[in-house]
This record gives C-alpha cells, structure tokens and sequence, in this order.
C-alpha cells in the first residue's frame, strides 16, 4: 500500500533474531529488518536467510515491512533483492542512492523476480539519500519510478560527505531535509527523516522530531522502541486541528449525498488541499487513539 | 503491733495459701559502672556456644530469614556449624533461600538437614531438589501463610537464627546500623519479627555488636537470648540482585507502561489509594510510570506497602505516598529509608504484612497490586514457583496473599520467555488461585478476568487492547508451537500450602 | 555433495548456533543442547531434519545450541550452514 501513515521506521539488524521476531509488539508504522550497515560482510549470508525465513513465518500484525537491502553493486546486493522478493516483502529501501537510474536499476531487478513469481508490480521502492549528489538529484530519484514509496535522508553518510559533522541544532542537514520534503512532495510520495541515535537524551531526540514535523517529513527513522511514544506524541494532532477536521470530512460527506460539486465548511468553499490535511489529521488522530472510528461517525 | 516482725505470721500464712516462698533478706549489689556491666552480658557467646546453650537436638527446627537476599552469609554459615558438631535430621525453616545456598546440598546428602520449609528457592539447590535429592518434601508457604504457621504452630521453630546489622549486647536488634563501624544493611527484619517471637530460643548474629540500647530496633531483647558477633552477616550490595533489577528491556518497559495505564483506568487509581509490586523487571517499574499519572491528577496514595524499592521511597520523599510499610526492602536505598525515616517509613512482620489470620494485616487494606508470574493459564491461575521445565526457580513471596486480599490484582508477563509460553493451558504448579487475579498484562494484549466484566468495560473504553485469555494462549502457541508434555516421575519434592494453611498443590520429581 | 565443517548463528537469545560437519556414519546425527529441551527438543530435531532433507543433505552430523529459537530462525541457521558447508548458494549468483 503507497499510502499510509509512517510516523515511525524502525531498524533492525537483519542478523538479530531475538529482536526480530517480534518487534511488531511495540506499534512501529514500518519495521525495517537492514542488511547493509549493521551486518558484517561475513554474516551477509546469513542474515538474508534469516530476514527471508522471518517474512516468509512471522505474522507481523499489520506493521509495514520494508527491507534495507546492499547496493546493487556489492556481491550481496542482487541476491538480498531476489530473496526479499521471494519473500513477498513490501518495500526494499536502496541504500545511498544517488541517481535515478539506480532505482530502475533495481527495478528491473525486482521485475525479473516478479515475473517469475507471477505478482508483477508487488513490491514497492524507498530511496535513502545519503550524499550531496543524492540531495541534487532528489527529484529525479522520487519520481524514477511508479514504485517510489518514499524517500529517506540518511545524515551520517551524509554529513560526511559534506565534510562537516552532526550538530544537536542539525543546521548541517537544514538544505537536505527540505529539499527532500519539497522532492517528495512534488512527487506525491513520502519523506522520512533520519535516526537519532543518543537514546539518554530524549529531550533533545523531541525537538530534533518537532523540528521534522514542522519541516513537513511524514515520519522518523527510529532505532529503539522507546523513541516511538515520542514521536508519536509529536504527531498528535491538537483538540481544535482535530475539530477543524471532522467538520471539513462531515462537509465533504453532505455535499457527496447532495451530489454537489461544491464543499463547504462554515460558509468557505473548501479546496482540494485542505482536504487532504484534514484527511492526514484524522488519520493521525486515528493511529493516537486519541479519536475512535465511531467520532468520525 | 504493726511492724515487719509482728506481721511475719501473717506473711507466712498468706504465702503458704498462694504457695509462694517467704521473701528472705540478701544477695548484694553490683555496683560496676553500667557501660562495664554490659561488655560482660551474659548473652554474648560464641556460636558454637550458643548452640550449645540453646539446647538444639537432631530433629529439631532450626529457622533464618533471607533479607540479605543473595548477598546472606547466616544461614550457610551456621549449617557448616551446625554439621561440625555433629548435628543430625534438622528441619530448615527459612523465609526463603536464594542461589547463594547451593551449599546446602551437601549437608543435605550428609543428613544434617533432612526438612526445609521456604518460601522459595533458585539455581543448583533448587535444581538438585527438583530431582529428588531430599526424602522428605519441600514445604512452600507465601510469607503471609509463613507468618500464620508461626502464629498457629504448623511451624514450630525451635531455634532461631537471625543476622542482623545491628545489635546491642542485651539483644535488641535491627535492620541497619547508626554506628561508625557499621558493615552491612538490609532494611526491614519484617521476615525474622514472626521468628524471634515465636522460636524457642533465638540467637542473633551480628556484625555490629553496638551500645546498648540499639534503638529503635526490629527485634527486642525481651525475644533474645543469645547475641553472636561475626565478621559478616551479610553482603549488602546483593540484596538486589536476582529477582530485583530496575530493567531497561524495551519489553519491561511496554509491559510496564500497559500495567500503569490499566491501573491508571481501573476505577482504583483515586486519592488515598494504597499499592504494592512485587519482583521482577516490569512489576517494579511499574510505580516509575504511575508517578506521571498522580502529579497530572493530583492525586497521592495512602501507602505503599510489602518490598519497598528506591521508586517507592522516591514518590514517598515527593509527598506522593503518605508512608511506606516494610516487610523487606528491595535495595539499599529502601534500606536507609527504613533507618532515616522512622515516622514515614514503617517496618512490619510477616504476620502484619499479609496473614490471612491478622484481621489487621497491611494486605487487607490494599487496592493495587502488581504482581509478576512464571505462567498464567486460561483459567488465571498464576504459578510464580515452578518453571516451565519442570524445575523450581522462584519464590512464593507474597503473591496470594497480596492477590487474594487486594481489591486489584495485577499480573505483569511477557507472552513469551524466549520459546517458551507464558500463557498456556494450565499452570505447572498452582500458586495464586485465578479467583483471586484479576488482569493479566501481557507485552501482547490484556486479558481481564471474566468475573470483573465492569473492569473490563473500563479498560476497553480507555483504549486498552483487551482480549480473551484465551487468545493470549493461542497466540503464544503459534508463535512458539506446542510445548510438549513434561516428563515428570512420581516422587513428591515439594508441597505447597495455600494462605490458610491447606495443601493446595504437589511438585513432582523431575526425570531428564 | 561434500560437505565441509562450517558453522552459523549465534549463542544470543532468539538464535541457535548449528555446526556442520561430515558424517562419520549414514544418516543425519543431531547432538542438541537446548534451553528449552524439555518442551522443544523434538520440535526443534524435527526442523533441523526437514531442512537438510529439503536442501538434499542426509548423511551430516549436526552439533545445535539452541537459545529459544523460533522454527524459521532455526531453519534459516541450517540452511545458512550448509550453504558454507558446501560453498552453494539458494539464490541465484
């Protein structure tokens, strides 16, 4: 499913079993199970057949499951892809993408498998955006492919590629993530932001999320459980946004029954883009539970 | 005509009627200056001595308490003594044992101890037990049932030996010492009171033998008769290992966080509430996550009550809870409370703490408990002694006790330990009777007895996940499979006492 | 197929380690030492044989420490360890 809400991505080690199987119990939006960076060049093996063996066995209740797979032009790279694949997993995140035609690259890739499998077309794509040259072609990577779920900044890559170092403040990572909103955006699929990984000091893990969230990303990548109440917590959308949003979703059911073109909230004609947000708010509000279904009725 | 001497006759008279002796004139007066007098109390002997003077013979019962937790250096030192000088056929009747008494397997093999009666037990001891090492049967009771065996004499102790921190030369001993030349600390005596009131004889071992008097202490001299100073009663920096660890497990803490927002929506969470949590990594955390919940409602407990840990002692010196009751501290900090604090931090026996014969024990008026469970089964019965394997691994504690005399009971678990289920179809040992428990928090979803609908009502409008027990069970089979059968052989190792004193279970012999 | 000794997983909790060695007689030789015996000993026996049999191994001695492996953790250890035994990959090269 291209839409839904991603307020949190958790990372798991591909190669941690005990963490694996059962990390759904926390409510992570997506579970991303990784095979590049957190597993060794030896145990590449293994923890592919370990992810394959977990997606193909565990009911994940729900939870989105996207694969971190090594690039394609590693010796692990096309082998994690057909393995996910064969797995059935949702999404494969390419690592470091810097250009469009890395991701039809491992479009193809994906297809080849699909085709076999007879389910073309099931298997979505995020992007991590990595370098200086990833951010410039932002746009081209979002838009490479109808698959395109999301795009993703990851800054430790990044900021050394830039040549500078991470700040609590992130005014190193201030161009990036914007110009990452604004491709994803542009081309209608998600943003996520990148991890936090000092899990003593939460106060400042909040504002680096209340910043995001200002920024427009739809979610953060998260690498504890204890990170995902916070950013949960950030997202709530306030008492009157909520009120605001039922009445505009209550007037878009009265002019759907009238059959009328036109919808309007407190004598205003509502456009299309407050619908969404108002949409986007109930969905929020929704996933806190601090609304049921039955409110909405 | 009325002087002492006329009225001898008259005294005489009188004294012949009651049977009583004539009062004679005599004897002298010790005139020693007092702080001299007391370094020579008749009651200060060596151990070897006290034994001796305490008249214990082979069979009888000898008892301990276990507020030193891992770190007791008592009772398996007096065992040794006791097997050097020939001690045959005793009864061991301690509050509990822990891992550090793996010792006692020898002298069980060499029949110095052929009885135990205990709360619980851990690690080699308990794995040797659970395989047939002793002939006679482990007796379990809760510390409540313990405290009501004293009182009523199913547990009649002979001899007690109790280590204490602190104790002056006349006998009056406590959990913690204000001396300079203090070496240990462990709080709260709750487990040794019902012991030295009851036992026979009672000697104490201390490694601060302090001026007289030693007050306020735990344990009066009035109990006491023999004083025993050693280098170590106890190692204080253990008293929290084992059972008792502040955990940082992702899953504690969700199971935590559940427990405090089905607590925070029961109905009970209201000003003047009084609580308990007992062992384990979620239970004890949870009080850490209710804290947020009372500053946001206003609202403060009565007390809190049973192993008191330092998130207790912190919300009692925030004015959140009015006073602690202390049958056992859970760590050093609830230790020095106890000492620092006596007007708000108040020290119990076993008996006042949580017996079913004690009309006024603190359990009765207890609202909120949480508690932690080995397995829970289908019908809520709880089993906190016995593992899945088969093999004894934990202690009774206060679990039926506080579950049966609170007004919540809830219990704390992950669905699985590692493989193996939590939630399963029957309890390998029955503990705490599900009629007296009433959620079951699981890092999976909550399950509230049927018997409490209204609760469940409460729960599910609060947005808590709520499910049948039953799903919990089946869950965790599908996750783990089916456990196989346990093969088990026909020996009886131990037996265990409801709170009012009937058996309520058996544990049977392991076979590997 | 010869089979060389290899081994793969970890002593963590959640995992199982398998090593992999040829067999000194026919058939499939299971030596298990599991933290959960008692209740899966035979669940996790039967696993472990189903895998090699699918992978085409049948005369291997196997030496497992299980730490509380679920069956799709063991399956993969197993697989993952003949594949280093026998320097033949499941996915395509």
């Amino acid at each position: 499913m291209k839409d839904r809400l991603r307020r949190t991505m958790m990372f798991i080690p591909g190669n941690n079993p005990g963490m694996m199987q059962d990390a759904y119990i926390y409510k992570p939006d997506s579970i991303m199970l990784d095979l590049e960076d957190s597993v060794t060049m030896a145990e590449k093996d293994a923890a592919r057949l370990l992810v394959y063996n977990a997606l193909k066995t565990i009911d994940y209740q729900g939870v989105e499951m996207v694969v971190r797979i090594n690039p394609l032009n590693t010796p692990y790279g096309k082998k994690d892809v057909e393995a996910v694949v064969k797995a059935g997993v949702e999404v494969i995140r390419m690592p470091k993408t810097e250009t469009a035609d890395e991701v039809r690259e491992l479009e193809a890739e994906i297809i080849k498998w699909e085709t076999e499998l007879g389910c073309v077309g099931r298997t979505l794509i995020m992007a991590a955006i990595e370098s200086a040259q990833g951010v410039i072609n932002a746009y081209e990577i979002a838009t490479a492919s109808d698959r395109m779920m999301g795009i993703a900044l990851g800054a430790e890559d990044y900021s050394a590629n830039l040549k500078t170092n991470r700040t609590p403040g992130g005014a190193e990572l201030l161009l990036a993530r914007e110009t990452i909103v604004v491709a994803a955006r542009a081309a209608g699929i998600a943003c996520f932001d990148t991890v936090f990984s000092n899990l003593d000091d939460m106060d400042t893990f909040r504002a680096e999320v209340e910043l995001i969230k200002t920024l427009g990303f739809d979610g953060k990548s998260i690498i504890n459980p204890k990170q995902i109440p916070v950013v949960n917590e950030v997202f709530v959308p306030t008492e009157k946004q909520i009120e605001k949003s039922k009445g505009i979703i209550a007037a878009i059911r009265e002019a759907e029954k009238n059959h009328s073109g036109v919808i309007s909230y407190k004598g205003k004609m509502v456009d299309r883009p407050v619908v969404l947000r108002a949409q986007r708010t109930i969905d929020l509000a929704l996933a806190a539970g601090v609304i049921t279904k039955e409110d909405l009725q | 005509m009325n002087s002492l001497k006329d009225r001898a006759a008259a005294i005489a008279a009188e004294a012949a009627r009651l049977g009583k002796p004539v009062y004679k004139e005599g004897g002298s007066k010790d005139t020693t200056f007092r702080a001299e007098l007391e370094k020579v109390s008749p009651k200060v002997v060596t151990l070897e001595e006290a034994i001796r003077k305490t008249g214990l013979k082979d069979g009888m019962t000898i008892s301990f308490h276990h507020h030193f937790r891992g770190g007791d250096k008592v009772i398996n030192m007096v065992v040794a003594k006791l097997a050097e000088m020939g001690f045959k056929n005793l009864t061991l009747a301690s509050s509990s044992l822990a891992g550090v008494h793996s010792p006692l397997i020898e002298y069980i093999k060499q029949g110095v101890i052929t009885g135990i009666s205990t709360s619980g037990m851990r690690d080699a001891l308990a794995d040797a037990i659970s395989h047939g090492l002793m002939e006679k049967p482990v007796e379990f009771r809760s510390h409540g049932g313990r405290g009501s065996a004293i009182m009523n004499g199913d547990i009649h102790i002979d001899v007690a030996f109790l280590g204490a921190p602190s104790c002056d030369p006349l006998g009056n001993a406590a959990g913690y010492s204000r001396s300079e030349n203090a070496k240990s600390i462990c709080g709260s005596l709750g487990y040794a009171i019902p012991d030295a009131h009851y036992a026979d004889k009672v000697v104490i071992l201390t490694d601060d033998l302090v001026d007289y008097p030693n007050t306020p202490c735990a344990i009066s001299e009035h109990d006491v008769d023999y004083v025993v100073v050693v280098d170590s009663v106890g190692d204080s920096s253990k008293i929290s290992a084992g059972a008792i660890r502040d955990s940082k497990s992702p899953r504690d803490i969700l199971i935590a966080q559940t427990a405090a927002k089905v607590i925070e929506n029961s109905g009970y969470f209201r000003d003047g509430f009084s609580m308990q949590t007992g062992t384990g990594g979620a239970s004890l955390q949870v009080v850490k996550y209710l804290r947020q919940g009372m500053i946001d409602r206003g609202i403060k407990a009565s007390y809190a009550l049973g192993g008191i840990t330092a998130h207790m002692v912190k919300l009692h010196e925030e004015g959140l809870i009015g006073k602690l009751i202390d049958v056992q501290s859970f760590d050093k900090v609830a230790a020095e409370s106890l000492k620092n604090d006596p007007l708000g931090h108040k020290e119990v026996a076993a008996y006042e703490y949580a017996s079913a014969d004690e009309p006024g024990s603190a359990t009765h008026y207890l609202d909120i408990v949480v508690l932690s469970a080995l397995e829970v089964d289908v019908n809520f019965n709880v089993n906190v002694l016995v593992g899945s394997d088969g093999v004894i691994r934990g202690a009774i504690g206060g679990h039926p006790d506080t579950a049966a005399d609170s007004a919540l009971s809830v219990i704390v678990c992950p669905l699985l330990r590692g493989r193996i289920p939590c939630v399963v179809d029957e309890v390998t040992t029955l503990i705490t009777p599900g009629n007296t428990v009433d959620v079951v928090v699981t890092d999976f979803g909550v399950a509230v007895n049927p018997r409490r609908p209204e609760l469940a009502e409460k729960l599910k409008a609060a947005g808590l996940n709520v499910v049948d027990i039953h799903d919990l069970r089946n869950r965790a089979f599908g996750i783990a499979g089916t456990p196989e059968p346990l093969k088990f052989g026909n020996k009886v190792v131990g037996i265990v006492y409801n709170r009012e004193g009937s058996v309520q279970d058996v544990i049977y012999n392991v076979v590997d | 197929m010869e089979i060389k000794n290899a081994v793969a997983g970890t002593l963590e909790s959640g995992d199982i380690m398998v090593q992999i060695a040829p067999a000194n007689s026919e058939g499939i030789h299971i030596d298990l030492d599991s933290s959960v015996a008692a209740q899966f000993g035979g669940q996790i026996r039967k696993v472990i044989t189903e895998t090699l049999e699918g992978l085409n191994v049948h005369d291997v001695d196997i030496k497992a420490t299980d730490k509380g492996a679920l069956d799709c953790t063991i399956r993969a250890r197993v697989t993952a360890a003949v594949v280093r035994a026998t320097g033949k990959d499941v996915w395509s090269d």
